[in-house]
Protein backbone atom coordinates (compact mmCIF):
# COMPACT_ATOMS: atom_id res chain seq x y z
CA UNK A 1 0.00 0.00 0.00
CA UNK A 2 2.57 2.56 -1.12
CA UNK A 3 -0.24 4.52 -2.78
CA UNK A 4 -0.55 6.71 0.32
CA UNK A 5 3.13 7.70 0.01
CA UNK A 6 2.53 8.44 -3.67
CA UNK A 7 -0.53 10.57 -2.79
CA UNK A 8 1.44 12.50 -0.18
CA UNK A 9 4.14 13.20 -2.78
CA UNK A 10 1.42 14.25 -5.22
CA UNK A 11 -0.14 16.65 -2.71
CA UNK A 12 3.27 18.23 -2.06
CA UNK A 13 3.67 18.86 -5.80
CA UNK A 14 0.14 20.29 -6.03
CA UNK A 15 0.70 22.54 -3.01
CA UNK A 16 3.82 23.91 -4.68
CA UNK A 17 1.92 24.65 -7.91
CA UNK A 18 -0.90 26.25 -5.90
CA UNK A 19 1.56 28.48 -4.02
CA UNK A 20 3.37 29.56 -7.17
CA UNK A 21 0.06 30.52 -8.81
CA UNK A 22 -1.59 32.22 -5.82
CA UNK A 23 -4.38 29.65 -5.70
CA UNK A 24 -7.16 30.01 -3.18
CA UNK A 25 -8.22 26.41 -3.68
CA UNK A 26 -7.40 23.56 -6.01
CA UNK A 27 -10.41 22.45 -8.04
CA UNK A 28 -9.03 19.41 -9.79
CA UNK A 29 -5.84 17.45 -10.34
CA UNK A 30 -5.14 15.39 -13.44
CA UNK A 31 -2.53 12.63 -13.28
CA UNK A 32 -1.47 9.87 -15.63
CA UNK A 33 -0.75 6.38 -14.33
CA UNK A 34 0.67 3.56 -16.43
CA UNK A 35 0.46 -0.13 -15.45
CA UNK A 36 4.27 -0.39 -15.20
CA UNK A 37 4.52 2.40 -12.62
CA UNK A 38 3.65 -0.13 -9.92
CA UNK A 39 0.80 2.07 -8.70
CA UNK A 40 -2.82 0.95 -8.66
CA UNK A 41 -5.30 3.73 -9.71
CA UNK A 42 -8.12 2.42 -7.53
CA UNK A 43 -5.89 2.38 -4.43
CA UNK A 44 -4.70 5.90 -5.29
CA UNK A 45 -8.33 7.06 -5.28
CA UNK A 46 -8.85 5.53 -1.85
CA UNK A 47 -5.67 7.02 -0.39
CA UNK A 48 -6.15 10.46 -1.93
CA UNK A 49 -8.68 11.95 0.57
CA UNK A 50 -6.41 10.97 3.47
CA UNK A 51 -3.43 12.76 1.93
CA UNK A 52 -5.45 15.79 0.81
CA UNK A 53 -7.22 16.43 4.13
CA UNK A 54 -6.39 19.83 5.56
CA UNK A 55 -4.50 20.99 2.46
CA UNK A 56 -5.33 23.49 -0.27
CA UNK A 57 -6.38 20.48 -2.35
CA UNK A 58 -8.80 19.12 0.23
CA UNK A 59 -11.86 19.55 -2.01
CA UNK A 60 -10.15 18.94 -5.35
CA UNK A 61 -11.28 16.11 -7.55
CA UNK A 62 -8.62 13.64 -8.63
CA UNK A 63 -8.79 12.64 -12.29
CA UNK A 64 -6.69 9.60 -13.14
CA UNK A 65 -5.93 9.01 -16.80
CA UNK A 66 -4.71 5.49 -17.43
CA UNK A 67 -2.56 4.60 -20.41
CA UNK A 68 -1.76 1.20 -21.93
CA UNK A 69 1.62 -0.51 -21.99
CA UNK A 70 3.09 0.00 -25.46
CA UNK A 71 6.15 -1.59 -26.98
CA UNK A 72 8.07 -0.93 -30.19
CA UNK A 73 9.55 -4.01 -31.82
CA UNK A 74 13.25 -3.95 -32.68
CA UNK A 75 12.68 -6.55 -35.40
CA UNK A 76 9.58 -5.46 -37.32
CA UNK A 77 9.20 -1.90 -36.00
CA UNK A 78 5.53 -2.32 -35.09
CA UNK A 79 4.21 -0.45 -32.06
CA UNK A 80 1.56 -2.40 -30.17
CA UNK A 81 -0.36 -2.39 -26.88
CA UNK A 82 0.56 -5.32 -24.62
CA UNK A 83 -0.14 -6.62 -21.11
CA UNK A 84 2.48 -5.89 -18.40
CA UNK A 85 3.74 -9.45 -18.01
CA UNK A 86 4.00 -10.21 -21.69
CA UNK A 87 6.21 -7.53 -23.19
CA UNK A 88 6.55 -9.08 -26.62
CA UNK A 89 5.69 -7.62 -30.01
CA UNK A 90 1.96 -7.87 -30.64
CA UNK A 91 2.60 -8.12 -34.37
CA UNK A 92 5.44 -10.63 -34.81
CA UNK A 93 5.91 -12.03 -31.28
CA UNK A 94 9.59 -11.06 -30.94
CA UNK A 95 10.66 -10.34 -27.35
CA UNK A 96 13.29 -7.75 -28.29
CA UNK A 97 11.13 -4.68 -27.76
CA UNK A 98 11.47 -1.21 -26.25
CA UNK A 99 8.78 0.01 -23.87
CA UNK A 100 7.39 3.29 -25.21
CA UNK A 101 4.51 3.75 -22.77
CA UNK A 102 2.95 2.45 -19.59
CA UNK A 103 5.53 3.59 -17.03
CA UNK A 104 3.99 7.03 -16.41
CA UNK A 105 3.36 8.33 -12.91
CA UNK A 106 2.92 11.95 -13.83
CA UNK A 107 1.14 15.04 -12.59
CA UNK A 108 -0.31 16.61 -15.74
CA UNK A 109 -2.57 19.51 -14.83
CA UNK A 110 -3.79 21.39 -11.80
CA UNK A 111 -6.95 23.47 -12.04
CA UNK A 112 -6.99 26.21 -9.44
CA UNK A 113 -9.28 28.96 -8.28
CA UNK A 114 -7.57 32.26 -7.57
CA UNK A 115 -8.88 35.29 -5.79
CA UNK A 116 -10.28 37.55 -8.54
CA UNK A 117 -8.69 40.57 -6.86
CA UNK A 118 -5.22 39.01 -6.95
CA UNK A 119 -2.77 40.75 -9.25
CA UNK A 120 -0.52 38.57 -11.44
CA UNK B 1 5.08 11.85 -28.21
CA UNK B 2 5.06 14.57 -25.59
CA UNK B 3 7.39 17.43 -26.49
CA UNK B 4 8.14 18.27 -22.87
CA UNK B 5 9.70 15.08 -21.63
CA UNK B 6 9.59 12.60 -24.50
CA UNK B 7 7.12 10.36 -22.70
CA UNK B 8 4.45 8.54 -24.64
CA UNK B 9 1.64 10.80 -23.53
CA UNK B 10 -0.25 11.94 -26.55
CA UNK B 11 -2.32 14.93 -27.56
CA UNK B 12 -4.10 14.90 -24.20
CA UNK B 13 -1.39 17.30 -23.04
CA UNK B 14 -3.00 20.05 -25.07
CA UNK B 15 -6.56 19.19 -24.13
CA UNK B 16 -8.92 22.06 -23.26
CA UNK B 17 -9.02 23.14 -19.61
CA UNK B 18 -11.51 21.35 -17.42
CA UNK B 19 -14.83 23.10 -17.14
CA UNK B 20 -15.05 25.26 -14.06
CA UNK B 21 -18.04 24.87 -11.76
CA UNK B 22 -20.48 27.71 -12.22
CA UNK B 23 -21.82 30.05 -9.57
CA UNK B 24 -18.57 30.18 -7.61
CA UNK B 25 -16.71 33.42 -7.14
CA UNK B 26 -13.10 33.55 -8.20
CA UNK B 27 -11.05 33.06 -11.30
CA UNK B 28 -10.26 29.58 -12.58
CA UNK B 29 -7.00 28.65 -14.18
CA UNK B 30 -5.62 25.39 -15.45
CA UNK B 31 -1.91 24.95 -14.88
CA UNK B 32 -0.10 22.50 -17.16
CA UNK B 33 2.54 20.82 -15.05
CA UNK B 34 3.88 17.49 -16.38
CA UNK B 35 6.16 16.47 -13.55
CA UNK B 36 7.09 13.18 -11.92
CA UNK B 37 4.85 12.66 -8.90
CA UNK B 38 7.76 11.13 -7.00
CA UNK B 39 10.04 14.01 -8.02
CA UNK B 40 10.87 14.94 -4.43
CA UNK B 41 11.90 11.36 -3.61
CA UNK B 42 14.00 11.36 -6.80
CA UNK B 43 15.69 14.58 -5.68
CA UNK B 44 16.65 13.10 -2.29
CA UNK B 45 17.78 9.90 -4.03
CA UNK B 46 20.06 11.92 -6.31
CA UNK B 47 21.47 13.61 -3.21
CA UNK B 48 22.14 10.19 -1.63
CA UNK B 49 23.87 9.09 -4.81
CA UNK B 50 26.12 12.15 -4.63
CA UNK B 51 27.08 11.10 -1.08
CA UNK B 52 27.91 7.59 -2.28
CA UNK B 53 29.80 8.81 -5.33
CA UNK B 54 31.68 11.35 -3.23
CA UNK B 55 33.13 8.46 -1.24
CA UNK B 56 33.45 6.05 -4.17
CA UNK B 57 30.96 3.68 -2.53
CA UNK B 58 28.91 1.26 -4.63
CA UNK B 59 25.30 1.23 -3.38
CA UNK B 60 23.18 -1.85 -4.09
CA UNK B 61 19.46 -2.16 -3.40
CA UNK B 62 18.43 -5.75 -2.58
CA UNK B 63 14.76 -6.51 -3.21
CA UNK B 64 12.69 -9.68 -2.94
CA UNK B 65 9.77 -11.33 -1.19
CA UNK B 66 10.15 -11.78 2.57
CA UNK B 67 12.18 -14.93 3.15
CA UNK B 68 13.85 -15.16 -0.26
CA UNK B 69 17.26 -15.09 1.43
CA UNK B 70 18.47 -11.49 1.29
CA UNK B 71 20.03 -11.51 4.75
CA UNK B 72 21.45 -15.02 4.29
CA UNK B 73 23.01 -13.85 1.03
CA UNK B 74 24.62 -10.91 2.83
CA UNK B 75 25.91 -13.11 5.68
CA UNK B 76 27.43 -15.58 3.22
CA UNK B 77 28.87 -12.77 1.09
CA UNK B 78 30.52 -11.07 4.08
CA UNK B 79 32.04 -14.37 5.22
CA UNK B 80 33.23 -15.35 1.73
CA UNK B 81 34.87 -11.95 1.18
CA UNK B 82 36.73 -12.24 4.48
CA UNK B 83 37.24 -8.48 4.72
CA UNK B 84 38.51 -8.15 1.14
CA UNK B 85 35.80 -5.56 0.49
CA UNK B 86 34.68 -3.11 3.18
CA UNK B 87 30.95 -3.38 3.57
CA UNK B 88 28.13 -1.71 5.47
CA UNK B 89 24.46 -2.62 5.44
CA UNK B 90 21.20 -0.71 5.80
CA UNK B 91 18.42 -3.07 6.84
CA UNK B 92 14.76 -2.30 6.19
CA UNK B 93 12.01 -4.14 8.04
CA UNK B 94 8.67 -3.24 9.56
CA UNK B 95 9.95 -4.16 13.01
CA UNK B 96 12.83 -5.73 15.01
CA UNK B 97 16.61 -5.35 14.87
CA UNK B 98 16.99 -9.04 14.01
CA UNK B 99 18.54 -8.60 10.57
CA UNK B 100 20.91 -5.82 11.64
CA UNK B 101 21.99 -8.03 14.55
CA UNK B 102 22.74 -10.90 12.15
CA UNK B 103 24.90 -8.61 10.00
CA UNK B 104 26.71 -7.12 13.02
CA UNK B 105 27.46 -10.68 14.16
CA UNK B 106 29.45 -11.04 10.92
CA UNK B 107 31.60 -8.06 11.97
CA UNK B 108 30.07 -5.52 9.60
CA UNK B 109 28.36 -2.24 10.59
CA UNK B 110 24.60 -2.25 10.09
CA UNK B 111 21.82 0.29 10.61
CA UNK B 112 18.28 -0.95 11.02
CA UNK B 113 15.43 1.12 9.60
CA UNK B 114 12.16 0.11 11.24
CA UNK B 115 9.48 1.32 8.88
CA UNK B 116 6.52 0.68 11.18
CA UNK B 117 3.81 -0.22 8.74
CA UNK B 118 5.46 1.19 5.63
CA UNK B 119 5.92 -1.40 2.92
CA UNK B 120 9.04 0.04 1.31
CA UNK B 121 12.11 2.19 1.94
CA UNK B 122 12.23 5.65 0.44
CA UNK B 123 15.13 7.98 -0.25
CA UNK B 124 14.65 10.04 2.92
CA UNK B 125 14.72 6.98 5.20
CA UNK B 126 17.96 5.86 3.54
CA UNK B 127 19.38 9.38 3.80
CA UNK B 128 18.76 9.45 7.55
CA UNK B 129 20.22 5.96 8.01
CA UNK B 130 23.33 6.76 5.99
CA UNK B 131 24.15 9.59 8.38
CA UNK B 132 24.87 6.86 10.97
CA UNK B 133 27.35 5.10 8.67
CA UNK B 134 30.92 6.14 8.00
CA UNK B 135 31.03 6.09 4.21
CA UNK B 136 34.72 6.96 4.03
CA UNK B 137 36.70 3.83 3.27
CA UNK B 138 33.69 1.73 2.34
CA UNK B 139 33.54 -0.25 -0.89
CA UNK B 140 29.93 -1.42 -0.87
CA UNK B 141 26.76 -0.26 0.87
CA UNK B 142 24.02 -2.87 0.72
CA UNK B 143 20.49 -1.56 1.24
CA UNK B 144 18.28 -4.52 2.12
CA UNK B 145 14.80 -3.31 1.25
CA UNK B 146 11.59 -4.37 2.99
CA UNK B 147 10.60 -7.85 1.81
CA UNK B 148 7.94 -7.03 -0.78
CA UNK B 149 7.72 -7.63 -4.53
CA UNK B 150 5.48 -4.62 -5.18
CA UNK B 151 6.19 -1.25 -3.58
CA UNK B 152 10.01 -1.02 -3.33
CA UNK B 153 10.33 -1.02 -7.14
CA UNK B 154 8.74 2.44 -7.37
CA UNK B 155 11.18 4.32 -5.10
CA UNK B 156 14.69 5.35 -6.10
CA UNK B 157 16.95 5.30 -3.01
CA UNK B 158 20.13 6.60 -4.60
CA UNK B 159 21.52 3.15 -5.32
CA UNK B 160 23.59 2.32 -8.39
CA UNK B 161 22.19 -1.13 -9.01
CA UNK B 162 19.05 -3.09 -8.18
CA UNK B 163 19.54 -6.75 -7.27
CA UNK B 164 16.32 -8.80 -7.09
CA UNK B 165 16.15 -12.27 -5.56
CA UNK B 166 13.78 -15.00 -6.68
CA UNK B 167 13.98 -18.05 -4.42
CA UNK B 168 13.17 -21.53 -5.66
CA UNK B 169 10.30 -22.17 -3.18
CA UNK B 170 8.44 -19.11 -4.52
CA UNK B 171 7.86 -20.60 -7.97
CA UNK B 172 9.31 -19.95 -11.40
CA UNK B 173 6.49 -17.65 -12.57
CA UNK B 174 7.19 -14.82 -10.10
CA UNK B 175 8.47 -12.44 -12.84
CA UNK B 176 5.17 -12.86 -14.73
CA UNK B 177 3.21 -12.14 -11.54
CA UNK B 178 5.34 -9.15 -10.44
CA UNK B 179 6.63 -7.66 -13.71
CA UNK B 180 7.30 -4.15 -12.36
CA UNK B 181 9.68 -5.47 -9.71
CA UNK B 182 11.66 -7.77 -11.97
CA UNK B 183 11.89 -5.20 -14.76
CA UNK B 184 13.58 -2.88 -12.24
CA UNK B 185 16.40 -5.39 -11.65
CA UNK B 186 19.92 -5.04 -13.03
CA UNK B 187 20.74 -8.48 -11.66
CA UNK B 188 18.34 -11.28 -10.78
CA UNK B 189 19.56 -13.95 -8.39
CA UNK B 190 17.67 -17.24 -8.43
CA UNK B 191 18.38 -18.30 -4.83
CA UNK B 192 18.09 -21.51 -2.79
CA UNK B 193 18.99 -23.66 -5.80
CA UNK B 194 20.02 -26.39 -3.32
CA UNK B 195 16.25 -26.93 -2.98
CA UNK B 196 15.80 -27.69 -6.69
CA UNK B 197 16.26 -31.38 -5.88
CA UNK B 198 13.18 -31.27 -3.63
CA UNK B 199 11.02 -28.65 -5.34
CA UNK B 200 10.82 -30.28 -8.73
CA UNK B 201 7.99 -27.96 -9.79
CA UNK B 202 10.55 -25.15 -10.21
CA UNK B 203 12.13 -25.01 -13.65
CA UNK B 204 15.03 -22.59 -14.06
CA UNK B 205 14.27 -22.63 -17.80
CA UNK B 206 10.75 -21.38 -17.14
CA UNK B 207 12.09 -18.73 -14.73
CA UNK B 208 14.41 -17.42 -17.46
CA UNK B 209 11.55 -17.50 -19.99
CA UNK B 210 9.32 -15.62 -17.55
CA UNK B 211 12.00 -12.91 -17.21
CA UNK B 212 12.39 -12.70 -21.00
CA UNK B 213 8.65 -12.20 -21.44
CA UNK B 214 8.63 -9.08 -19.28
CA UNK B 215 11.44 -7.58 -21.36
CA UNK B 216 14.10 -8.18 -18.69
CA UNK B 217 17.50 -7.22 -20.03
CA UNK B 218 19.73 -7.70 -16.97
CA UNK B 219 21.93 -10.60 -15.90
CA UNK B 220 20.70 -13.70 -14.05
CA UNK B 221 22.71 -15.91 -11.69
CA UNK B 222 21.50 -19.16 -10.12
CA UNK B 223 22.98 -19.74 -6.68
CA UNK B 224 22.67 -20.99 -3.15
CA UNK B 225 24.15 -18.98 -0.30
CA UNK B 226 25.71 -22.26 0.90
CA UNK B 227 28.37 -21.81 -1.80
CA UNK B 228 29.30 -23.24 -5.18
CA UNK B 229 29.81 -22.01 -8.73
CA UNK B 230 26.77 -19.72 -8.74
CA UNK B 231 27.86 -18.05 -5.53
CA UNK B 232 31.32 -17.49 -7.01
CA UNK B 233 29.67 -15.89 -10.05
CA UNK B 234 27.83 -13.51 -7.67
CA UNK B 235 31.10 -12.57 -5.96
CA UNK B 236 32.69 -11.99 -9.37
CA UNK B 237 29.74 -9.73 -10.36
CA UNK B 238 30.25 -7.81 -7.11
CA UNK B 239 33.97 -7.38 -7.81
CA UNK B 240 33.23 -6.15 -11.34
CA UNK B 241 30.67 -3.64 -10.05
CA UNK B 242 33.03 -2.34 -7.33
CA UNK B 243 35.75 -1.87 -9.95
CA UNK B 244 33.27 -0.13 -12.28
CA UNK B 245 32.16 2.21 -9.48
CA UNK B 246 35.80 3.09 -8.69
CA UNK B 247 36.32 3.87 -12.36
CA UNK B 248 33.19 6.03 -12.48
CA UNK B 249 34.27 7.86 -9.33
CA UNK B 250 37.66 8.52 -10.90
CA UNK B 251 35.97 10.03 -13.95
CA UNK B 252 33.42 11.99 -11.94
CA UNK B 253 30.55 9.95 -13.44
CA UNK B 254 27.60 8.23 -11.82
CA UNK B 255 25.08 5.54 -12.65
CA UNK B 256 21.41 4.98 -12.03
CA UNK B 257 19.81 1.56 -11.89
CA UNK B 258 17.08 0.51 -14.28
CA UNK B 259 14.60 3.34 -13.92
CA UNK B 260 11.35 4.41 -15.40
CA UNK B 261 11.62 6.95 -18.22
CA UNK B 262 10.14 9.80 -16.26
CA UNK B 263 12.65 9.23 -13.48
CA UNK B 264 15.35 9.43 -16.13
CA UNK B 265 13.77 12.65 -17.33
CA UNK B 266 13.88 14.11 -13.83
CA UNK B 267 17.62 13.51 -13.80
CA UNK B 268 18.27 14.53 -17.37
CA UNK B 269 20.09 17.64 -16.21
CA UNK B 270 22.65 15.66 -14.21
CA UNK B 271 26.03 15.64 -15.90
CA UNK B 272 27.89 12.50 -16.90
CA UNK B 273 25.06 10.06 -16.25
CA UNK B 274 25.69 6.75 -17.90
CA UNK B 275 22.97 4.19 -18.41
Amino acid sequence: MHELSVCQALIEQVERVARQNDARTVVSIVITVGPLSGVEPQLLEHAYPLAAAGTVAEHASLVIETVPVRVRCRSCGAETDVVPNRLVCGACGDWQVDVTGGEELTLRRVEIETDPAAVH
Amino acid sequence: MCRDCGCSLGPAATRAPLAAPTGVAGKFETIEVITAILGENDRVAAHNREHFDGHGVLALNLMSSPGAGKTALLEATIRALGGRLRIAVVEGDLATENDADRIRACGVPAVQISTGNACHLDATMVHDAVHDIALAGLDVLFIENVGNLVCPASFDLGQHRNVTLLSVPEGDDKPAKYPVMFRAADLTLITKTDLLAYITEFSTGRAHASLRQIGYSGETIELTSRGGAGFDAWLAWLDREVAAQRERTRRGETLRPQVQPEGAHAHAAEPHVRR
